[in-house]
């Protein structure tokens, strides 16, 4: 059977190799070489971690948290797009009514009454960050995640929500956004420098 | 049959279409709002503009100079439809950017997100942008329009396909526009909420996320919801429904349209009755009493707990074991006495391979017709100004009386099985049965005092039902049936509309859709497939061998059409 080739497809082919790499003896070599290098070299190459912390890029996605707005509230809109998009099925929302008697919630008609992600089924991905369209879940940079049981490892609002008021506290937001507020990248800061607004940015747009 | 032409497609059309109408024949979609095929015509929503003209016998074609609303434009030979120019792409554009100038595009948290005309209509004819500078008007949800109805005021079109249907059909006249201009809003009168016994229809017939079903608000993105094409069970009008379930849990019923059954609409009560379904006090696990020295102690098979009784991987293997060798013992003894009771709840499938397998074994054995819950008198809409019935010709909705979906199904196997219909009462009255089988399946507890008397001790007693009744407390076997959304098979509504049901969900617990117990019970072999079935009582009994197609279709088939005689009368 032969294999259609797209024209607009570039195909790649594996060098050709002679006889002396076939013998892989040079390959070998070099590697030998490498660790004898680094075992004289004098300079230690073990991380000292956990005395000594390393530095973590701060576009790295670890642990989830869930942005509050500026009343305090928790941003998410229990839109369930994070749920659809996760690749991994950890994220469960379950969405109540706001509760329209209260003061605090009057604005709002929708939020999460529970939002759990299974921190151990999750693969990291940064989907459910891409999905939101209100910015409420972010990856941030938190990478030293254990925990004595399972159950220890899905987190619940709550404990989520402490995620943002921890980051925020030691100045480690993520840097895809700014502490819940949008970031330069997004549509509506460009368009506020350029002219007005987008359509499509909730009820206050 | 007039000739359309619709973007150069010649088709046939009905000379009482509209273009909407004569567009969708030949596979064009005209977006449109306001215009519903069951409701009257306003054409106020702009959204069907299309260029019509007409073509002359001499072959030239003469376009209109100005657009046209498809749903008020009727056709007739020769009409040429077009809705691919760029004058009409560009009235579809600037339409939808005016009707979404105040909407507050919160998709995110609106309901109607995934099944959404405005999503839909924006994301094939609209455009990305809105040149609106000034702020949105915003105005307050109103949750008080029904007990079932939550009106999200911003999100409305003004199409006014609520203010029509209660009008139209309900008759009840609650929803109006008040206001003018762009504060056009709906609303009610004051202390007269819209609670009519069709309210929720206004729901589905929102084409946008306005109008929300308090019931259904918040629970779940539509998305996920995987529907399954059933009949309502609620009376024998039999209204073809969707059932819409995610992960064995019904969230909603919708009406399906059937132009056979009941058009477009159904009734609250079949709405939001389904909640039975998911009832905690079902019975989940088949139950077996074996009386030893007397004393009879009771095993719930299957359950962890089941005290003293043997632990089985399979419960129902030996409950269907030993309920069978205990109907054939009771037979043995005394056959006249063995009175099998078919619910109006059984499809056709399940009233038939009960019925013969229990005449196989012995044709003195009676199969009797169940309760047949009566409520009230049949209820018939548009209802005029002070709530009185319509005249006889201008029934839009009946919400009937009898509150089954398939009396005359299962009267139709007694009828050929027993020759004539036994009611149970009559059976209860002569107090000669010995053994008892019911098959219940009701929505509500049918086991009234004359029958839990007339019944008293018998030498065997099964029961096959959803709920636990005084009956249940003390059968020597307890089976757990299946609702109506776990059944597949065939129901026949009052005119003999024969319509397909398909199972939506998996039954809680151990409990087993009836099929599937009677399947085993009678030791046929396979699973249990509702078409083949179909074609074999189609084939075996002549008053249902309109069934013998085996596929009903989505609309169903007329039983007495097909026999060309009264026999379901």
């Amino acid at each position: 059977m032969t294999t259609k080739r797209e024209k607009t497809v570039k195909w790649g082919e594996e060098p050709k190799i002679g006889w002396v790499e076939a013998m892989y003896l040079p390959a070998v070599m070099s590697g030998v070489a490498t660790a004898v290098r680094h075992a004289f070299s004098g300079k230690p190459m073990t991380r000292q971690y956990p005395d000594v912390e390393p530095e973590i890029p701060p576009n790295y996605r670890g642990v989830h948290r869930l942005n509050r707005d500026e009343a305090g509230r928790v941003k998410c809109v229990a839109c369930y797009m994070c749920q659809t998009a996760c690749p991994a099925n950890c994220i469960e929302i379950i969405a109540a009514p706001a509760p329209k008697d209260d003061p605090h919630w009057k604005d709002r008609d929708k939020y999460p009454a529970t939002f759990t992600i299974d921190e151990l089924r999750c693969i990291y991905c940064g989907m459910c960050e891409e999905a939101c369209p209100v910015d409420a879940i972010e990856l941030t940079s938190i990478y030293d995640l254990t925990g004595l049981s399972r159950e220890e490892m899905v987190f619940d609002k709550e404990k989520l929500l402490s995620v943002f008021d921890k980051t925020v506290q030691s100045g480690k937001d993520p840097v895809r956004t700014n502490r819940g507020v949008l970031g330069p990248a997004s549509e509506e800061a460009q368009s506020a420098k350029q002219g007005p607004p987008p359509p499509g940015r909730g009820r206050h747009g | 049959m007039p000739k359309v032409i619709v973007n150069d497609i010649e088709v046939d059309a009905d000379p009482k279409d509209n273009c909407i109408l004569a567009a969708r024949k030949a596979g064009v979609e005209i977006p449109h709002y306001c215009w519903h095929e069951a409701l009257s015509v306003v054409a106020s929503c702009r959204m069907c503009l299309v260029e019509v003209g007409e073509k002359k016998p001499d072959g030239t074609i003469a376009m209109g100079p100005k657009l046209v609303p498809g749903c008020q434009t009727p056709i007739k030979e020769g009409t040429v439809i077009k809705t691919n120019t760029p004058k009409v792409k560009t009235s579809q554009q600037l339409t939808l950017e005016l009707l979404l100038l105040n909407h507050p595009l919160d998709c995110s948290i609106c309901d109607q997100a995934g099944e959404c005309y405005l999503q839909d209509y924006t994301y094939k004819y609209g455009k990305a942008h809105s040149r609106l500078d000034e702020p949105k008007l915003q105005r307050e949800d109103k949750y008080h329009i029904g007990e079932q109805i939550a009106l999200f005021t911003d999100r409305c079109v003004m199409c006014t396909r609520c203010v029509r249907f209660t009008r139209e059909v309900a008759g009840t006249a609650e929803l109006q526009v008040v206001a003018r201009g762009s504060h056009e809003e709906i609303d009610v009168f004051p202390e007269t909420p819209c609670n009519n016994k069709l309210a929720g229809n206004v729901v589905d017939l929102c084409p946008v996320g306005a109008l929300c079903s308090k019931d259904f608000l918040y629970k779940k993105r539509v998305w996920w919801l995987k529907h399954a094409d059933s009949v309502c069970t609620g009376c024998s009008t039999g209204c073809s429904i969707h059932i819409d379930q995610n992960e064995d849990k019904v969230y909603r019923l919708r009406p399906r349209e059937n132009p056979l059954a009941q058009g477009h609409f159904m009734c609250d009560e079949g709405r939001f009755g389904f909640k039975y379904i998911h009832d905690e006090r079902r019975l989940l696990s088949p139950k077996l009493v074996s009386s030893t020295n007397g004393a009879a102690s009771s095993s719930v098979v299957g359950s962890s707990k089941g005290a003293g009784g043997a632990q089985f991987a399979d419960p129902w293997k030996d409950v269907l074991a030993t309920t069978r060798a205990k109907i054939k013992e009771a037979i043995k003894t005394d056959a006249r006495g063995f009175v099998a009771v078919l619910s109006p709840f059984m499809t056709v499938e399940e009233a038939y391979l009960l019925s013969s397998y229990l005449k196989q074994l012995d044709s003195r054995v009676r199969l009797v017709m169940g309760p047949v819950p009566m409520v009230g008198s049949d209820d018939m809409y548009p209802k005029g100004p002070k709530g009185e019935a319509p005249e006889a010709g201008r029934v839009k909705f009946t919400i009937r009386a009898e509150k089954c979906p398939n009396r005359l199904g299962v009267e139709a196997i007694l009828r050929h099985f027993e020759g004539e219909v036994i009611s149970v009462a009559q059976v209860v009255a002569k107090a000669d049965a010995t053994a008892w089988y019911f098959v219940g399946g009701y929505q509500h507890g049918w086991v009234t005092e004359s029958i839990d008397r007339g019944v008293a001790k018998p030498s065997l007693l099964i029961i096959q039902d959803l709920f636990p009744s005084p009956l249940s407390e003390r059968a020597d076997i307890v089976l757990p049936s299946g609702s109506f959304a776990e059944r597949d098979g065939t129901y026949i509504n009052h005119s003999g509309l024969a319509q397909a049901v398909h199972a939506a969900i998996r039954s809680p617990g151990d409990a087993r859709a009836d099929s599937r117990i009677f399947m085993e019970l009678t030791e046929r072999t396979g699973l249990f497939n509702a078409t083949a079935l179909r074609k074999e009582i189609g084939n075996a009994i002549r008053a249902l061998s309109a069934l013998s197609v085996g596929d009903l279709g989505e609309h169903g088939v007329k039983i007495g059409v097909a026999t060309k005689e009264p026999v379901l009368a």
